[in-house]
């Protein structure tokens, strides 16, 4: 069947049409000797065979409603509402590509040019653009930007609290361009300034300080953030900062087993044409209506070739339409109260597992939701141990080449008491 | 037109949220923000009615025929949604540990087997997002091959033939390659002697899409493969234009080092507006080491995620695309190797009719039997535009084809019809084609005012960059 | 089609004019009715080029133009009414829309460059 409606009766009268014998001699370009190779592969599955058989291997996974959740460490549980579902699989979103005809696709860039304005608001940036594959990729792409923005400069300093994974991805982003990654201080080669506010262990760091040092420097602050933390914490674009990354994944796009996820970039006005990735932006037709188009096309790939900002085609656009039908959900105090529900339940877990003997509090000075804790095992033991309880109790860090000791605890808005309490009580418990 | 702030009233929400039931610990004065972000209020009803009717502006595949060259706008199955949305899929968290996640990396393993399998090479990875970061991976992979190999310093050049895609010489770069352009000849091919000028010392590769973005199988592919290899370079297969040889030949078989997928466009991932999309590498016997990871093995007890040998890192977070990749694999599983070459008879078959039927009209730019689309050109009468059939074509019905690519021609018009139209919506779009070209002698203005049947009508880009307006 | 007879050209189709010890540039009215509508130029940096370096860039809404500097010299003036109206660029290619202002290191690289006859003839035989 392969989703194909054309019969064997149609086959014959297109073959006669084109003027060939059979679908065969379509191929004859094609190298004789390599032409139709034997392929192995298991038989097909009917549709009720698949749904079972994936039924089958998704039910081996753990999945966050069946747990006391507090895993985190840049992929949260947040509450992801139904109506997010129901409107980003309507075929009219999920089947339209890039918005390319734009008389044809307002509802896409329609969505996204609010997308970028939320966005704008909660970053406190000028421009954000359609999104990137993930927040290390966006990462990746604002120390490339911030290179290529600063004449002579090839250097990008990294403060301490970054997520050793996003430094990964940058590495790998770095291997074939003339850029060098460094740790501690900034000097007068410095590009940019790389901060995560809160850092990936949670600490809330002072972003102005971080936004003075930088540009004393002459380089510009890149501040990578967790979005949700913004319902209650300072814009980065209020602290100083020249380029604003984020994972948007807790904006209503899911867990997904770490993808997709949702690359957030926003940048200064000043700074557009280093931009990568695609921006939306508001006409008018002739006769003076109001319109989307893409714009500021000339510093992508298929204009600019081997001179573009980026080479990002595709990027999460289904995704920034979950963040967009997100923030517009919960509106003004919905959003605000999913950021204070988190550090409400986060601090009474914190303070409750700081009780415990043999636990301690690691994380130095604020935190928003997420902290760590020093343990009296091994936190791989104690993530082993509570599992069986149906609870995770959090990351232990030695899975990112930390300390065996720690466990980094995340508590958001779907956590109730009831389940902090049975954290607390299994943690005493562990041995 | 009506916006979220314009319906919005104080106060509104459409969610709910739990109440707060622990003790509240107060959040200093100094780290909070000092001006709310305007986020709009609206009910769940509101909200609802504002995105189906912002939806109603789109042409999706789901409402209309969309023949994008390169693109591969097929159905995708609706079986797809249910599968990704699966609790321990969609619900699962990326450092849960490989315990509690063995089904999720069996699937993994198992689409790097088939992938491995449909295109004859040793090993895949699933973790690039997409085809341009795709093609980054590949080429990044090239460089950290020539680097082991201590020759990295002379191999600066990677060869981008002018009918390939647009991405290709921005991935170059990004890798830290210059590119350098090869022409095609008047078949449509690479051109040879052009490509062996350039097969020296400093070659660290080639970049060949096969079928080209004029739709046509690369004659003297093997010629060309033979040629970078003995002058030391690998070479890059971009696999956008899969839909065209699966069940027909095996890239691997054919030479190729290393090549990406587009998930999104051969096997039923949406397109979603724009992404995500998924973008698997697989290698053969030289570069299968450096793939990014980490990747699916399969040990005696179960499966464990693992970073290739020599691999070149991560290029995103964790294991790719997921929810994109179980789309991937349902189709795939559905189909098996007889249904995937099922869809590549009848999407070449689709184009090549398609073709004849618009002929005389519409001559392909290169007369040649196509693979899954062909390429045309728009000026077909004076001061008529490739961007005038296309927007006439709107007025029509039908989501236009790409158009102004490849560059190779000019006023290009790429039509991919896909394996999923029936022949009767194939003959539906050929007759709208064949009325606008005598539109365009008749009655020109029809035309140049198009589109007529859309809420606005060709809007002013030139105003959108002069007089930036990027949000409310 | 406008030749300014008083300009040199180079085969990249940017032009020069000799103002005092200092050279006027700009792109060609025949360079600029291909780009189309200018949108943006992003205008040189007042700082050294050598001769045949990228150094500017046109933009219209589908392209983005390199523009490369036919002498050896420094740039000692920007024209900042390009940055409100860049479409200058497609009114008046050899008045207004001017696009620096540059202090050869050697003139002789000037005499160097197409006359306006010369550069006519090429253009001519381009389409």
């Amino acid at each position: 069947m392969s989703f194909i409606s054309n019969m064997p009766k149609d086959r014959e009268i297109m073959l006669k049409k084109i003027g060939v014998s059979s679908v065969e001699e379509l191929f004859k370009d094609v190298p004789a000797d390599k032409r139709f190779p034997k392929v192995e592969m298991p038989a097909p599955l009917s549709e009720p065979e698949i749904l079972l058989e994936l039924s089958r291997l998704s039910a081996k996974n753990a999945s966050a409603e069946c747990y006391d959740w507090f895993l985190g460490g840049g992929v949260y549980n947040h509450f992801v509402p139904s109506v997010i579902g129901a409107l980003i699989t309507r075929g009219e979103f999920l089947t339209a590509y890039t918005p390319y005809q734009p008389e044809v696709s307002q509802g896409t860039l329609e969505a996204i040019f609010e997308y970028q304005t939320m966005i704008s608001e909660l970053t406190g940036m000028d421009v954000v653009n359609a999104s990137h594959y993930d927040g290390a990729t966006a990462l990746a792409e604002a120390a490339i930007m911030s290179v290529r923005s600063t004449r002579k400069r090839n250097k990008v300093v990294l403060a301490p609290g970054l997520h050793p994974e996003y430094r990964d991805v940058i590495e790998t982003y770095f291997q074939g361009l003339d850029m060098e990654l460094a740790d501690g201080e900034i000097d007068d080669q410095t590009a940019g300034y790389i901060v995560q506010n809160p850092t990936w262990t949670g600490e809330i760091l002072d972003v102005k300080a971080e936004a003075a040092k930088a540009h004393d420097a002459g380089a510009m602050l890149i501040v990578h953030t967790d979005p949700i933390s913004l319902g209650v914490l300072e814009a980065p674009g209020a602290c100083g900062a020249d380029i604003v990354t984020a994972e948007g994944q807790s904006l209503g796009v899911g867990m997904n087993w770490g993808g997709p996820m949702l690359g957030i970039f926003a940048t200064t006005e000043k700074n557009i044409r280093k931009m990568p990735g695609r921006i939306i932006g508001e006409t008018v037709d002739h006769n003076g209506n109001r319109g989307c188009v893409l714009t500021f096309a000339a510093r992508e790939q298929h204009i600019r070739r081997e001179k573009a900002t980026s080479n990002i085609c595709s990027n999460q656009g289904l995704a920034a339409l979950s963040a967009a039908i997100y923030l517009a959900a919960l509106g003004k105090s919905g959003f605000r109260k999913v950021a204070e529900l988190s550090w409400h339940k986060a601090h009474y877990a914190a303070s409750e597992i700081g009780k415990l003997d043999g636990f301690s509090l690691k994380t130095k000075g604020h935190f928003f939701k997420e902290f760590l804790v020093e343990t009296p095992v091994a936190a791989e033991r104690i993530f082993a141990q509570l599992k069986d309880k149906f609870i995770l109790p959090g990351l232990p860090v030695s899975r990112l080449g930390g300390a065996d000791n720690e466990l980094l605890v995340c508590v958001t808005e779907v956590n109730s008491k009831e389940q902090i309490d049975r954290l607390v009580a299994a943690l005493k418990e562990v041995k | 037109m009506s916006n979220l702030w314009k319906i919005s009233g104080e106060g509104r929400s459409a969610v709910y949220l739990p109440g707060l039931d622990v003790p509240e610990t107060p959040i200093p004065a100094e780290l909070r923000r000092e001006e709310e972000p305007n986020l709009p209020e609206v009910a769940e009803m509101d909200l609802v009615r504002h995105y189906t009717n912002l939806s109603r502006r789109n042409f999706s595949i789901d409402t209309h025929f969309y023949p994008l060259g390169s693109c591969t706008m097929k159905y995708n199955p609706k079986v797809n949604e249910v599968t990704a949305a699966l609790p321990g899929f969609r619900n699962a968290h990326p450092y849960q540990g490989d315990e509690l996640s063995q089904g999720a990396i069996e699937l993994l393993y198992r689409m790097q087997e088939q992938l491995s399998a449909i295109s004859g090479f040793d090993a895949t990875s699933l973790q690039p997002a997409a085809g341009a970061q795709g093609e980054l991976t590949g080429i990044l992979m090239i460089r950290k091959y020539h680097e082991e190999r201590g020759e990295l310093e002379k191999r600066r050049k990677i060869l981008v033939p002018d009918s390939a895609h647009g991405t290709n010489p921005a991935t170059a770069t990004m890798a830290g390659f210059q590119s350098k352009e090869i022409p095609s000849d008047k078949h449509g091919n690479i051109d040879l002697a052009a490509l062996k000028a350039e097969c020296d010392e400093t070659l660290a590769g080639i970049m060949i899409t096969n079928p080209n973005t004029l739709g046509l199988f690369e004659e003297n592919i093997l010629e060309v493969i033979d040629a970078v290899h003995r002058a030391g370079g690998m070479v890059y297969g971009d696999g956008a234009n899969f839909n065209a040889v699966m069940g027909i030949v095996k890239p691997g078989e054919l030479g190729f080092d290393v090549m990406h997928y587009n998930v999104h466009k051969t096997f039923t991932g949406p397109h979603g507006g724009g992404g995500p999309g998924a973008g698997p590498v697989s290698a053969g016997a030289a570069l299968k080491d450096y793939l990014p990871g980490p990747i699916a093995y399969k040990k005696a007890d179960g499966y464990e995620l693992k970073q290739p040998p020599k691999t070149i890192g991560r290029m995103k977070l964790f294991y790719g695309n997921f929810g994109i990749l179980v789309r991937g694999f349902t189709y795939i599983s559905m189909l098996g190797a007889a249904g995937l070459r099922d869809v590549t008879e009848n999407a070449v078959l689709n184009a090549n009719y398609l073709k004849a039927l618009v002929a005389e009209k519409f001559p392909a730019a290169y007369d040649r039997s196509c693979m899954h689309e062909f390429v045309t050109r728009g000026d077909i009468a004076p001061g008529i535009h490739t961007l005038d059939i296309a927007k006439r074509l709107i007025d029509y019905g039908f989501h236009p084809p790409t158009i102004y690519f490849p560059l190779i021609v000019p006023e290009a018009i790429m039509i991919e019809p896909t394996e999923t139209e029936s022949r009767e919506t194939i003959e539906a779009f050929a007759e709208a084609m064949n009325k606008i070209a005598d539109e365009a002698v008749n009655a020109p203005d029809l035309l140049h005012n198009a589109p007529a049947s859309t809420a606005v009508k060709r809007l002013d880009e030139a105003g959108a960059v002069k007089k930036p307006v990027l949000r409310y | 089609m406008k030749f300014d007879k008083d300009a040199r050209y180079s085969e990249t189709h940017e032009w020069v004019r000799k103002e005092g010890d200092l050279l006027v540039f700009g792109i060609s009215d025949y360079a600029q009715s291909k780009i189309g509508e200018v949108v943006f130029v992003e205008l040189p940096e007042e700082d050294e080029f050598e001769k045949g370096a990228s150094f500017s860039v046109v933009e219209s809404v589908k392209s983005a133009n390199d523009l490369y500097i036919p002498v050896s010299g420094e740039v000692v003036e920007v024209n900042e009414a390009l940055e409100d109206d860049p479409d200058l660029v497609n009114s008046d290619a050899f008045g207004d829309g001017w696009i620096c202002k540059i202090k050869p290191s050697d003139m002789s690289d000037f005499d160097g460059l197409l006359s306006a006859a010369d550069y006519e003839k090429m253009v001519s035989e381009l389409d």
